[in-house]
């Protein structure tokens, strides 16, 4: 759409500038403050330059929680993306399902995430929990409080029930704009299903998987609640995902400093990260 | 070929059922049925937790919480978002790519980063414990999500629209209220609904924004886990509730779901 150069916009603008400002920009300046001083818990604060910054950069703790950050978001993209796009393949496009099925796929979307969290926790429990008993009951050594890799395993099946449907839904909205006139000149030139799917389906999924991408990557990168209370971060350190160890040194040990350089680089990163895609995204938009 | 892929999604949302059944299932049980035996349905059957909820105002209470940050924050967030997103899809202005974008960027951020500052932010102006402080803290991440969906829905209605209003004499207020918002009903029933969802599914910040008169359902649900033991079917009872108001208002935008996650760009 042609739009109208109008610097008048502004005023429209304005309300949600304030308000957005004043959550964003005065909260960021205080971490901003707390990552360039030193203090002793009197309230006296010194200039302390990049020395937090140094600090986070070469702990080895900061290392593992983002390593195991990057495991967790990559491997939940690598399930939830393939899996959503065959769930809205195999979809139902028209009838009495359609509805059904779009309201019980949203339905985790909107269960709040600690209720996620302890679901979770009490579906999963080796002696209470229906998981956790079946998978006993069949021979595994299953236990999620006790073995990191159970741990895992739970945590990352808890994020693909959680959010798959998302995937599912933006995939589907991608696959029902396709008009029936694509797949009858499909069918007329003989084209296999996998034809069908990687020339008409998956170029029309390309704007909205990017979408899905993006939040997902977002969102499971800055995910605290549901795996807090699963697992509390254990056992021993295992699933202490970025933001655990984050509040833990923040509102747990109160060492305002490093939390506050370690806030900065966490939030860096996203934000680099998202500047790719969000690109991306654009570019596609352009074409 | 075709009936087998019929199961798919039937599997996946039976693999979604399983532990919303559990759940529901353990809040009808006794403790002692919890921790004794291991039944897939309820043998006593007791109404115990949800009688417990709805008379103790410490947990009744945590949803009039929740409800009352989540409502105004989701009238707040929609009605600044309107006129920004109608600027951002209408006219071009100076800086308006570098705002959407920094707009994004606060969806980006973390709650974690944020829960420290806000704490000292919001016990600084006075307003630290009360239904406001959650409101305006969950607008952080709101309004960027509003202004984008209603940005995708304004830029599909033509601009012959506005043009033709001016040309009847409508004058800007009036054309906007009169024409412009009935035109994007669904975008903001979509707005509104996603300002609700994220607002009624985050706890970090809700929870340390709040003591004791806003505190959410969901802080309330994580002290008792705590605290007084491990109620399980308590707790189970509590997790219930908290998925009945998305049911609900899931059914109602069900055909636009999926066009408000593509932020109203399908």
């Amino acid at each position: 759409m042609n739009k109208i150069e109008n610097q008048k916009a502004w005023f429209f603008v304005l309300p949600v500038l304030a308000l957005v400002a004043f959550n964003a920009i005065i909260p960021l300046m205080t971490v901003v403050n707390y990552s360039v001083q030193e203090t002793f818990g009197d309230n006296t604060f010194f200039w302390a330059g990049v020395m937090w910054f140094e600090q986070v950069l070469t702990s080895e703790r900061f290392h593992a929680s983002l390593g195991r950050q990057m495991i967790f978001t990559f491997s939940i993209l690598a399930i939830e993306i393939p899996l959503g796009v065959l769930i809205a393949l195999t979809m139902p496009r028209k009838g009495p399902w359609v509805p059904v099925c779009l309201v019980l796929m949203a339905l985790p979307l909107l269960i709040p995430w600690n209720v996620v969290g302890a679901m979770w926790n009490i579906f999963a429990l080796p002696d209470i929990g229906l998981l956790g008993r079946t998978l006993n009951a069949i021979g595994f050594d299953y236990n999620f409080t006790r073995q990191p890799g159970d741990a895992w395993f739970t945590m990352i099946l808890m994020d693909v029930w959680h959010w798959t449907s998302l995937v599912v839904l933006l995939a589907y909205a991608g696959l029902v704009s396709i008009p029936d006139a694509y797949y009858q000149a499909a069918k007329i030139d003989g084209a296999k299903p996998l034809a069908i799917f990687r020339y008409i389906q998956l170029p029309k999924m390309k704007r909205v998987l990017t979408i899905a991408i993006l939040l997902r990557f977002m969102d499971s990168f800055m995910i605290y609640t549901e795996p807090f209370v699963l697992t509390g971060g254990g056992p021993g350190n295992s699933t202490t995902l970025l933001s655990i160890d984050l509040v833990k040194i923040a509102l747990g040990q109160f060492d305002l400093g490093p939390a506050a350089a370690m806030s900065l680089i966490y939030f860096l990163i996203i934000l680099a990260m998202s500047w790719v895609f969000y690109t991306v995204m654009m570019r596609n938009e352009a074409n | 070929m075709r009936n087998l892929s019929r199961f798919v999604p039937a599997l996946y949302i039976l693999f979604l059922l399983l532990p919303i059944y559990w759940l529901v299932n353990m809040s009808f049980k006794t403790t002692n049925e919890i921790l004794g035996d291991f039944t897939l349905w309820p043998r006593e059957f007791t109404l115990e937790n949800y009688i417990t909820i709805f008379t103790d105002p410490t947990w009744y209470m945590g949803y009039v919480n929740s409800l009352a940050y989540v409502s105004i924050n989701t009238v707040l967030s929609v009605a600044v978002a309107l006129p920004a997103a109608y600027a951002f899809s209408r006219y071009r202005f100076l800086g308006d790519k570098h705002l959407f974008f920094w707009l994004l960027t606060n969806r980006m951020a973390p709650a974690a980063v944020f829960a420290l500052p806000f704490f000292q932010l919001y016990s600084a102006v006075g307003l630290f414990d009360t239904y406001w402080a959650v409101a305006l803290a969950h607008t952080l991440f709101n309004i960027p999500l509003a202004v984008w969906i209603l940005e995708g829905f304004m830029s599909g209605v033509p601009k012959e629209l506005d043009e033709t209003a001016y040309v009847d004499g409508y004058s800007f207020p009036r054309f906007f209220i009169k024409i412009f918002i009935p035109t994007i009903a669904a975008g903001i029933g979509v707005a509104a609904f996603f300002c609700f969802m994220f607002s009624w599914v985050e706890l970090l910040l809700a929870k340390t924004l709040t003591a004791v008169d806003a505190k959410p359902i969901a802080a309330t649900m994580t002290r008792t886990a705590s605290t007084s033991g491990y109620d399980l079917g308590l707790l189970a009872a509590a997790g219930t509730l908290t998925i009945i108001p998305g049911a609900i208002v899931i059914y109602f935008v069900r055909n636009y779901i999926a066009r408000g996650f593509a932020l109203g760009r399908v």
